[in-house]
């Protein structure tokens, strides 16, 4: 084991290697879970059309491959991306698709009495989405993105496939060198169970932030 | 009285089913009108539809003198654009059998917000506005409160305070009281009095309780089958009904009709 500790350094290089891959490809995640979403609710249908398939697509399709495509065949038609860059918008593009998902059903969740009482008070469609539906969607969405970011952050291990030297690559690095394979994988295995506890306890507290005070899901009733 | 709402021979179809059978109906600026009559004879209906949450199959409404679910385009008539929707339903509020109060907003905000987003008044306005209006509700000491911690009876006169914020000319009440408990029934009533007797805004609405709709009502209207059976002062309806289906629909409310 103390061989292993030798390699301290390049396990913190990992490990930060892959929370800011983690991190980079949620945000990247979020943007494109509303964007597809909320298209997939569009009143015209080419825009729901490009988005559904979007959403087929990046969830039909492996992940693995959709990294291989950007880092490998990009390049082939002119397009570089570094190797990070690459890993973060395989996986960010990979994830917005399942988020899509969440963002669309946590929308059409909130009652029709709720779109009856914006159009009786004159919003616009805008409107109605920016204040009434999405506010009321997100603290139903938080549990699913959760589940999605933890995806997200076992899904960044397949970037260490492309050369980015994140904990899964870092491991291997110190297997080669030490010829140890039992002790480094038990090392980042719990890493990225610390790594997933932390983002389970940020999703508890989003919930918990997000109930404080109201109750979304009771509004009738006497 | 100069009309400020015609029906011109509505018919509305869901399915296979006509709610609406060539309804002819006009409503004078100001007065106050009870619909009355068995579920699914089309007097919700008819409020859905003129808040717009309803479209019609044929026939004609005017809202003060202009279509509503209709526009002039060069001399004819088309189907109204969702701009002139908007452009008619500021003239309109609506109060719903289930209040449908923003449940992520306080009630000051419920009431707030619309002014801020519909009617573009400044935060204060819309906030002095609100605080006024929970005042003339009874609810002055309720204005942080969110929808859930409130009776059913509160929640429906924050929801009413909040249609009035948008000063319609026009408002409709879709059985305001049917989801209530029974000893919260008369705040909710008293509520629709006093805006009956202190504005001068046109009033439909839809209700079980007879008692109010006499006391409420300048004109009552009984509709069955999607059709105006009966209509006129309570004082007839109430005691002298004329048309036997009106007579066998209130002897269930009225002891002594027979």
């Amino acid at each position: 084991m103390n061989e292993v500790f030798i390699f301290w350094p390049i396990i913190i290089d990992g490990t930060l290697t892959t929370i800011k891959l983690t991190l980079a490809s949620g945000v990247v995640a979020l943007i494109i879970s509303f964007t597809v979403g909320l298209a997939r609710l569009s009143r015209h249908w080419v825009v729901r059309a490009i988005a559904t398939i979007y959403l087929e697509f990046f969830r039909g399709t492996s992940a693995i491959v959709q990294m291989f495509f950007m880092y490998f065949v990009l390049p082939l038609l002119g397009v570089f991306l570094p190797a990070l860059m690459a890993g973060i918008v395989a996986c960010g593009f990979n994830l917005g698709a399942y988020g899509s998902e969440v963002v669309r059903a946590s929308v059409q969740s909130v009652g029709r009495e709720q779109r009856e009482a914006a159009k009786a008070l004159n919003y616009t469609n805008f409107q109605l989405y920016r204040h009434v539906l999405i506010p009321q969607a997100i603290p139903v969405m938080i549990p699913s993105f959760g589940n999605l970011v933890i995806e997200l952050l076992k899904l960044t291990a397949v970037a260490s496939l492309i050369t980015i030297s994140d904990l899964t690559f870092m491991s291997q690095i110190i297997r080669v060198q030490t010829a140890l394979t039992l002790e480094p994988l038990i090392l980042i295995m719990v890493i990225y169970f610390i790594l997933s506890s932390i983002l389970v306890s940020g999703t508890k507290w989003l919930e918990r932030y997000f109930s404080a005070g109201r109750n979304i899901h009771k509004s009738g009733g006497n | 009285m100069k009309n400020i709402i015609e029906f011109k021979d509505v018919s509305k179809y869901f399915g296979s089913l006509k709610v609406l059978d060539g309804l002819n109906l006009e409503v004078g600026a100001g007065e106050k009108l009870a619909l009355i009559g068995p579920s699914g004879s089309g007097k919700t209906t008819i409020l859905r539809i003129l808040m717009t949450l309803e479209t019609i199959e044929s026939g004609l409404i005017t809202v003060e003198g202009k279509p509503l679910w209709h526009e002039k385009v060069n001399e004819t008539l088309v189907p109204a654009s969702e701009a002139h929707l908007q452009k008619m339903r500021q003239i309109i509020g609506m109060v719903f059998q289930q209040f449908n109060l923003f449940p992520h907003l306080t009630a000051l905000s419920n009431i707030e917000q619309p002014q801020i987003l519909v009617r573009k008044v400044t935060k204060e306005e819309a906030r002095e506005k609100a605080a006024n209006l929970m005042d003339l509700v009874g609810l002055e000491d309720k204005k942080d409160h969110y929808p859930h911690q409130l009776s059913g009876g509160q929640q429906q006169r924050v929801a009413i305070a909040r249609a009035l914020a948008m000063d319609p000319k026009i408002m409709l009440f879709d059985e305001v009281t049917s989801a209530l408990d029974p000893e919260l029934v008369d705040e909710v009533l008293s509520v629709l009095k006093k805006i009956a007797t202190t504005t001068d805004t046109t009033m439909l609405t839809v209700t079980h309780e007879m008692n109010f709709a006499r006391e409420f009502a300048d004109r009552i209207l009984f509709f069955d089958k999607g059709q105006i059976v009966e209509q006129g002062l309570p004082e007839g309806i109430f005691t002298n009904p004329k048309e036997p289906r009106t007579r066998g629909f209130l002897k269930k409310y009225i002891t002594g009709l027979t």
